[in-house]
């Protein structure tokens, strides 16, 4: 019986040799790689995302974190059945169109890939029609709008506004974040959730469509 | 001497944003005159935060700013209708924050700039986004100062903000940052290297302490100003002090001056 609180802990601790070590010897004593995956991997980044939000790790370590689950998944990857690699969450990230801000969105988008969710990062300076257009290509069922300027924060209402107006509101949750955006904001302009941080916005995620 | 450019009166603060809505003018004069004491050069203005109501408020916190202000101030809008508003309104040559080489922002600014006496911060940014090595800041920083020039701006008259980020994401933004101010002073000595320095800390802990080792950094490649907190007494210090070593402040005047009025302490 493998002991997924030593793959977490192993995790937590960024040993990456030993966290690999340790995936290998799952396989070998025949645990599905899928249960490595969600109980080990994932599990252990939703710990590290857990004391990012607390301020008990920071970016440099949850970097390293996301690097050696990589690694691990890597290794996970062949083994696991389409259906079992398919995620509750499609996200679609971007940062608003006028925005040239991209580090925390991309570490959101990080996150919540870590976290078991499929992740399409769009990049920045997307205009509202093209998220409409990558809702309705991928079949997202979430939507991550990131502002880093006030001066942008009201396209975060207009693409909202767009999703509205296409139809297709109903098919996602839409979660708002950056610097000056806040929870009043967020509720201001229709969004189902705002998120301070990486750590809290890939939780976020993934409670939005469970 | 480094230029400090004062960063409080920006309605983004929670209380500047309540005194601006109160129109509670002894909070924002009382401000003003703390940071001037503490040494700022500059008094940044930004009105930006409260959606739809940037160009009254700009209005009221330079008409409010006015009396008390024995430094020039930095008018700080990206919309170039409220800084012609904002021009006209100021008693000395002010400076503009900011233009970049966003298409957007560099088609409206670059009329506002023609003819008009202003110093300029001019970000490193491009429709492409932030910079990603010292080679890009150096090209950004290049066009910026060939474009102004072209309009008759002096180079003493441009301030460079090469755009610092965060270490935390890649251990390599410092010494690219590091690396491209160099390089701009090199070929541009009288340009100025300005910019926000809190970006480089963000994502860890113990923020101020990498704030001020950078600022020293910085300074020693060529930053000649920055955009702070000058009631931050810890940052002011270690500039001042800096300044000291890096042979800009004659017989030690500054610093010893510093010292005795308390603002400098070890």
């Amino acid at each position: 019986m493998t002991d997924f609180s030593e793959i977490k802990e192993t995790l937590v601790n960024l040993d990456q040799q030993r966290l690999l070590q340790l995936v290998n010897d799952a396989l070998a004593e025949g645990t599905p790689a899928s249960d490595i995956l969600n109980n080990g991997l994932i599990a252990g980044m939703d710990i590290v995302g857990e004391k990012m939000e607390n301020g008990d790790m920071f970016i440099p370590e949850v970097l390293m974190a996301a690097r050696a689950m990589g690694k691990g998944v890597e290794i996970l990857k062949p083994l696991l059945g389409d259906e079992e690699s398919a995620t509750k969450g499609n996200v679609i990230i971007g940062t608003v169109k006028g925005d040239l801000h991209d580090i925390g969105k991309n570490l959101v988008a990080m996150m919540a890939e870590s976290a078991g969710l499929t992740v399409h990062n769009l990049g920045v300076d997307i205009a509202p029609e093209e998220f409409v257009r990558q809702i309705k290509e991928k079949n997202a069922n979430i939507l991550c709008l990131s502002a880093l300027l006030t001066t942008t924060m009201p396209m975060m209402k207009q693409t909202i506004d767009a999703v509205v107006e296409s139809g297709l509101r109903d098919q996602v949750k839409i979660m708002v974040g950056g610097a000056p955006v806040t929870q009043a904001f967020a509720d201001d302009i229709g969004a189902d959730a705002f998120a301070p941080d990486a750590g809290s916005a890939a939780k976020s995620a993934k409670a939005l469509v469970n | 001497m480094f230029q400090v450019i004062g960063e409080r009166i920006n309605t983004s603060r929670k209380k500047v944003q309540a005194a601006v809505v109160g129109r509670d003018a002894d909070y924002i004069r009382n401000d003003v005159k703390k940071q001037q004491e503490a040494g700022a050069d500059f008094i940044d203005v930004n009105a930006g935060a409260r959606i739809g109501h940037e160009q009254e408020d700009m209005e009221w916190l330079l008409d409010t700013i006015g009396p008390v202000a024995t430094v020039p101030l930095c008018l700080d809008s990206p919309d170039p209708a409220i800084l012609e508003m904002a021009y006209t309104m100021v008693d000395r040559t002010p400076m503009i924050n900011s233009i970049s080489l966003e298409k957007d922002r560099f088609n409206v600014m670059m009329p506002f700039l023609a003819g008009k006496e202003c110093k300029i911060v001019s970000l490193c940014m491009d429709d492409a986004g932030m910079p990603e090595s010292s080679d890009d800041i150096f090209a950004r920083a290049e066009k910026l100062v060939t474009e102004l020039e072209a309009i008759g701006l002096q180079q003493d008259d441009i301030y460079i903000d090469p755009l610092v980020q965060p270490i935390s994401t890649d251990s390599t933004k410092g010494t690219m940052v590091l690396d491209a101010v160099r390089r701009i002073k090199k070929q541009y000595p009288e340009v100025h290297i300005t910019g926000g320095l809190s970006n480089i800390s963000y994502g860890l802990p113990e923020r101020k302490i990498i704030n001020r080792i950078f600022v020293t950094l910085m300074m020693d490649a060529g930053m000649d100003s920055a955009i702070i907190d000058p009631l931050d007494s810890k940052i002011m210090a270690a500039i001042r002090t800096a300044d000291m070593l890096l042979g800009k402040d004659n017989f030690c005047m500054g610093y010893l001056k510093g010292v005795r009025s308390g603002l400098i302490k070890s």
